[in-house]
């Protein structure tokens, strides 16, 4: 078949003007498709880092008490412990397991929490706030509050809070002033303003407030055990896979970040159907190219290969050399569909990294692999139509021309 | 011993009811190896229908056609696409080169297209045909860029290529000036007579057919 393909590759040459367009139109439907594929998933990445990147992946807490029978079916189900509505569910060994959990590959951050209610009063004004105690250490292990703040620092030792900025504004407070916090659990304590952030998500920024750990356990009336642990992963696509993994293996609950989050979701899948559609668009585009491109060429060489054909060359021949050029020419098309495509998507920053305004394509999700397969396939099928017209020529009816 | 080609009651039609035409009408003809031989006949006699059909390129309607002992009237056309390649050499009245090829690759080509490759052996032979019509110094042009005369000694270097027991020339000269044409009929009887290849040659230059040593005549679709 090595003299099929030097047929293909001198049909191909012989017409460099003519092959010149097929390759570069195919280019540009190859291009086009890495491009959306780039936008899309830079989109997607950009989407859920702005969206999901201040929360937990996955969040383990303790499973929930619901209400038991106390006595046996045969003895009759007379009386039951009810569900106290003031009960915490609170996580009591979670010593045992943190050290299992952060020694998976793929954690980046776990985040020991205790979390509750309370009211900030300062003067005559109250706010509601959900308060967070963390590690000192670890405040900005999930959402970045470091990197948030407007003003002050994320220092928790020694009383302080951390509150959001529409909070600090509600209240006319600022860095170095006393706040009092009342819990739901009636325990109040004066609290020092360390550090004021702006996460941009108006809940947090007029809702949130982050202690230290020990400040919660007297807040909320907690000495042992913790409330909650939050954990960041890598990839927070697997977060999933990881909250089924770390329930079976602790017993605990374990929510991923993807359970409350279902619009979003929905949205992006639905961003990506609609990527899909154009991708498929440009390579129908593609092969419908290649496909009128290559009848022309049959028909213009039909006494070409009504030649070939009583030189004694088979069927098989004729369609393995037309076929070949699809291949060639997808091949070709693609290659460089796909260095354009890299060449224009590089000076692009990442996603995570694309300044506000900025175009969110991902240079990384360009798919290129898959457009230079997808388009090489695609071409080679668009020619089996005219490779096999070109087989049909039958050799008497073009050597009398 | 068997002729080399052996063809009884050949009927070919084309068309059916009422446009059907008989071309071909029970014609009988028998080749030996090594001859060199005219077909004559006037326009419409079926002489071209007959080498179409002696080339396998197409089937009778009905008859007998024998070659080096094969019953090709039955043969698939795979089996008929491989036998022409490997016994039976073509010459066209407009020469039929491979336009985008130069004169060696377009001699090396019924060579190449069966082995799936241009050896080194092929291109050897392509080389000795051309030196052999007189266009060793055209080898690497185009045949585009050949002339008249130079493409049709160019087709006569391939249709030997294979080294086939049989060649048909449909108006090998009808296309020549008569010097050309003189030229190439030299050179089919020079490679008839050194080769013992069969050549039956169809023309309407009575000059041409007395250069051949056996006429053959096609009328009415049949050969006398």
């Amino acid at each position: 078949m090595l003299y099929g393909l030097k047929i293909a590759l001198r049909y191909l040459t012989a017409s460099k003007s003519q092959t010149g367009l097929l390759i570069a139109g195919v280019a540009v439907g190859v291009f086009v498709f890495i491009f959306m594929s780039a936008l899309i998933g830079g989109l997607a990445v950009f989407l859920v880092q702005r969206t999901v990147g201040d929360i937990a992946h996955v969040t383990i807490e303790a499973p929930a008490r619901d209400a038991v029978s106390l006595l046996t079916e045969s003895t009759g189900a007379l009386v039951v412990q009810q569900r106290a509505t003031g009960q915490r569910a609170t996580l009591r060994t979670a010593d045992a397991f943190l050290p299992l959990i952060e020694a998976m590959p793929g954690v980046t951050a776990t985040s020991p929490q205790i979390v509750g209610n309370g009211f900030l009063v300062r003067g005559l004004a109250t706010a509601p706030v959900g308060v967070t105690g963390v590690e000192t250490a670890k405040v900005s292990a999930i959402a970045n509050i470091s990197k948030a703040l407007v003003s002050g620092t994320t220092d928790l030792a020694n009383s302080s809070i951390i509150i959001g900025a529409t909070l600090a504004s509600d209240l006319g407070i600022g860095v170095g002033q006393v706040v009092r916090l009342q819990s739901d659990r009636g325990v109040e304590r004066p609290l020092v303003v360390s550090g004021i952030f702006e996460l941009g998500v108006e809940a947090l920024d007029a809702r949130a407030a982050f202690v230290g750990l020990s400040t919660a356990r007297t807040l909320f009336d907690l000495p042992q055990g913790i409330s909650r642990i939050e954990i960041k992963l890598d990839n927070l696509n697997q977060a999933e896979a990881y909250a089924t993994r770390i329930a079976a293996e602790t017993g605990l609950k374990a929510t991923p970040w993807t359970e409350g989050n279902a619009q979003l979701l929905d949205g992006l899948r639905a961003q990506a159907s609609s990527g899909d559609l154009i991708k498929a668009f440009a390579l129908i585009t593609i092969v419908i190219g290649v496909a009128s491109a290559l009848l022309l060429s049959t028909y213009r060489r039909r006494p070409e290969i009504g030649i070939m054909r009583a030189m004694g060359a088979g069927r098989g021949f004729v369609i393995f050399v037309f076929v070949t050029q699809g291949a060639l020419i997808g091949i070709l098309g693609g290659l460089i569909g796909a260095g354009l495509g890299y060449a224009a998507l590089s000076p692009f920053p990442v996603p995570e990294l694309a300044p506000p305004g900025g175009l969110p394509v991902d240079v990384r999700q360009g798919a290129y692999g898959l457009a230079i397969s997808l388009t090489a396939i695609g071409a080679i099928l668009a020619s089996i139509l005219p490779a096999r017209a070109a087989a049909r020529v039958d050799p008497v009816s073009v050597i009398g021309q | 011993m068997s002729p080399l080609l052996d063809v009884r009651d050949l009927v070919k039609t084309y068309g059916e009811g009422e446009a059907e035409t008989r071309v071909l009408k029970g014609l009988n003809l028998r080749l030996e190896t090594g001859e060199l031989s005219a077909l004559l006949g006037p326009s419409g006699s079926g002489k071209s229908t007959l080498l179409t059909i002696l080339g396998t390129l197409m089937k009778p309607s009905s008859g007998q056609h024998v070659m080096l002992g094969e019953d090709l009237t039955k043969a698939s056309d795979k089996d008929l696409t491989e036998f022409r390649n490997r016994h039976i050499g073509f010459v066209f009245q407009f020469h039929h080169l491979l336009p985008d090829f130069t004169a060696l690759e377009n001699v090396v080509f019924p060579s190449a297209v069966q082995s799936g490759r241009e050896t080194a052996a092929a291109r050897k032979r392509g080389q000795e045909l051309l030196a052999r019509v007189g266009l060793e110094h055209r080898m690497d042009f185009l045949a585009t860029k050949l002339s008249g005369g130079q493409k049709q000694r160019v087709a006569i270097a391939r249709a030997l290529m294979n080294k086939p027991e049989l060649v048909l020339a449909d108006e090998p000269t009808g296309n020549l000036d008569r010097e050309s044409a003189t030229q190439v009929m030299d050179l089919i009887a020079e490679i008839n007579q050194n080769e013992k290849t069969t050549f039956l040659i169809s023309t309407h230059d009575e000059k041409i057919a007395d250069t051949c040593r056996r006429q053959i005549r096609v009328m009415d679709g049949k050969a006398d």
